[in-house]
């Protein structure tokens, strides 16, 4: 069976898979890969049912050692992944022959890898999932002593193991160039405006599809911090409700923060609306520093082309 | 139910606002409410999430289009509310240790109030609470309401650090706080048992639109229940 020993783990490091769902009422958490793209493209190219779990590797300064042959596949920031010291190129699969050392360097661009093996990563499944929501302390590996995982980030000298060895193949395959994403410095976001967007004046409206915004270094899995022109609403707050993945909430400074995966599931700020679905794989790769702007969206035309990923990759 | 509103806030979710103001009386029809769309649309919704005004919908784009579920819904709120109201909420009871050592604003709270300790005890628990949500964190329920002689707002900056069990009061809401958290609630006591635990079926003892009583109990019952004395404070 196929397993990497973990040499370095990087910052942070979590076991994903798509999600933790139908939970929310009781406060719990989705979870999931923030860079959905890259996440499916990982298991995508190893042929993975799209509820593999991956290693969603933040930062970089991973490494991992074979035990056995091993498939992987290595999606999103580029990390100057090694082999053995030998360049590897992102965005494609190959394989680690046992003794080998897989090292990611800094990301060079966007701020997350994903790190899939053939047959997905082998996580005990609390409530369907096996995402790690560090707030919730649910999900990732266990200890081995057969307790139930509690969000930890995965630690050096843990030994990650394949869910199934049937999977297993050898053929190396490249995501094509044009499925490819920049994760540049300037972004451009699409917003659908909705929720509480009657309650920003027209004036502010403007201010807000019209500015640059910075994105702040206090930015995290649950949500990403923007600063630039302060964006009044007529309510300071309202009557806490649920909050989409990638609603915009604008607290009375008038700094947007964008919600993510990890988030709260209920808040009582305004929202000017949420992130078209298949940006926010930008917002999730944005490095502290970048500027982004946004624009109102069409919601026929973003729904269907979110219909089309989830047909491609029958997420 | 004439007065909701559905709207759709993103390719993926919709939201039913159902009055503006909070009425912990409607809780429970809230409450079966969502159970309703969760058994009528299995296949294509993938989360509810009630809150005291409205109920936020995620649905599989794959599985349902936005107008078959905006009909749906439609159809199932305009039929609803005269079966709903039968349906019985239950009472879940929890005891509570109101005492300085596990609560550090229980007399600020009481002099603010020209109150007793025993008579701020006395009101907490005389109340049928109703759980109008759960969110914030894992099992974290906002109860209302709580009696306007004991209505406090939260401390304008939030404690870093409330340990788990504490009851709070923030105006005229009340809750548990199920794991260590950060919060701004005024604490009035502790309560021991679990209220959050993932190995346990079911993970919560109650759901929206249960109703929650509270029971003072003495340093020996909640110390028997695993209760634990917290005073340190910052």
């Amino acid at each position: 069976m196929s397993k990497l020993e973990v040499i370095q783990p990087g910052m942070l490091s979590l076991i994903q898979d798509v999600g933790r769902f139908g939970v929310a009422q009781l406060g719990l958490s989705q979870g999931g890969p923030v860079d959905l793209h890259a996440y499916c493209w990982a298991n995508h190219l190893l042929a993975n049912s799209m509820h593999c779990p991956v290693l969603e590797i933040t930062l970089g300064q991973a490494s991992f050692t074979a035990r056995e042959d091993t498939m992987v596949a290595l999606t999103g920031a580029d990390m100057m992944a090694t082999l053995d010291g030998t360049a590897q190129k992102n965005w494609r699969s190959f394989q680690i022959k046992k003794g080998q050392t897989l090292k990611l360097s800094f990301a060079q661009t966007g701020l997350r890898a994903y790190l899939a093996i053939a047959g997905g990563f082998a996580a005990q499944k609390i409530f369907g999932s096996s995402a790690t929501v560090m707030r919730n302390k649910l999900g990732g590996l266990t200890k081995g002593d057969g307790s139930l995982a509690r969000g930890n980030k995965i630690a050096a000298g843990q030994l990650l193991s394949a869910a199934s060895s049937n999977q297993d193949r050898t053929v190396c395959l490249s995501v094509p160039n044009h499925f490819i994403p920049d994760y540049g410095d300037i972004i451009e976001i699409g917003v659908l405006p909705s929720y509480q967007v009657e309650s920003f004046p027209k004036l502010q409206r403007e201010r807000f599809f019209q500015s640059s915004f910075t994105v702040s270094p206090q930015s995290d899995r649950m949500g990403v911090r923007l600063t630039g022109a302060e964006i009044k609403c007529d309510t300071a707050g309202i009557i806490s409700e649920g909050i989409a993945l990638g609603a915009i909430q604008i607290p009375p400074d008038g700094q947007p923060i964008i919600l993510l995966n990890d988030r709260q599931t209920l808040g009582g700020y305004p929202k000017i609306g949420c992130v078209s679905r298949l940006d926010l794989p930008k917002i999730a790769q944005a490095r502290a520093g970048s500027t982004i702007h946004f624009y109102a969206a069409d919601i026929e035309e973003k729904s269907s082309q979110w219909c089309e990923f989830l047909g491609f990759f029958n997420v | 139910m004439k007065s909701a509103v559905i709207k759709r806030v993103s390719e993926t979710h919709v939201m039913i606002y159902i009055g503006d103001t909070i009425a912990p009386e409607r809780a429970s029809l809230f409450g079966s409410l969502c159970e309703k769309i969760r058994l009528e649309f299995s296949a294509g919704v993938i989360e509810v999430v009630p809150s005291y005004t409205s109920i936020m919908i995620e649905f599989n784009l794959s599985k349902i289009s936005y107008g078959t579920l905006e009909a749906g819904l439609t159809e199932l709120l305009g039929g609803f509310e005269q079966s709903a109201q039968k349906i019985q909420a239950r009472v879940i009871e929890l005891p509570v240790y109101y005492h300085a050592d596990v609560a550090p604003d229980l007399q600020t709270l009481a002099e603010a109030k020209n109150l007793s300790v025993q008579q701020v005890i006395e009101i907490h628990c005389q109340t049928l609470y109703t759980v109008c949500a759960i969110g914030f964190s894992p099992g974290f329920a906002f109860l209302g309401s709580v009696d306007d002689r004991i209505v406090m707002p939260r401390h304008a900056s939030p404690r870093l650090k409330i340990p788990a069990g504490s009851v709070g009061i923030a105006d005229r809401q009340t809750a548990v706080y199920p794991d260590d958290s950060p919060g701004g609630w005024q604490i009035i006591g502790n309560c021991p048992s679990t209220l959050f635990s993932p190995e346990r079926e079911p993970m919560m003892p109650f759901s929206v639109g249960d109703t929650v009583r509270f029971k003072s109990v003495s340093l020996e019952e909640f110390t028997q229940q695993g209760g634990q004395r917290c005073p340190n404070w910052k």
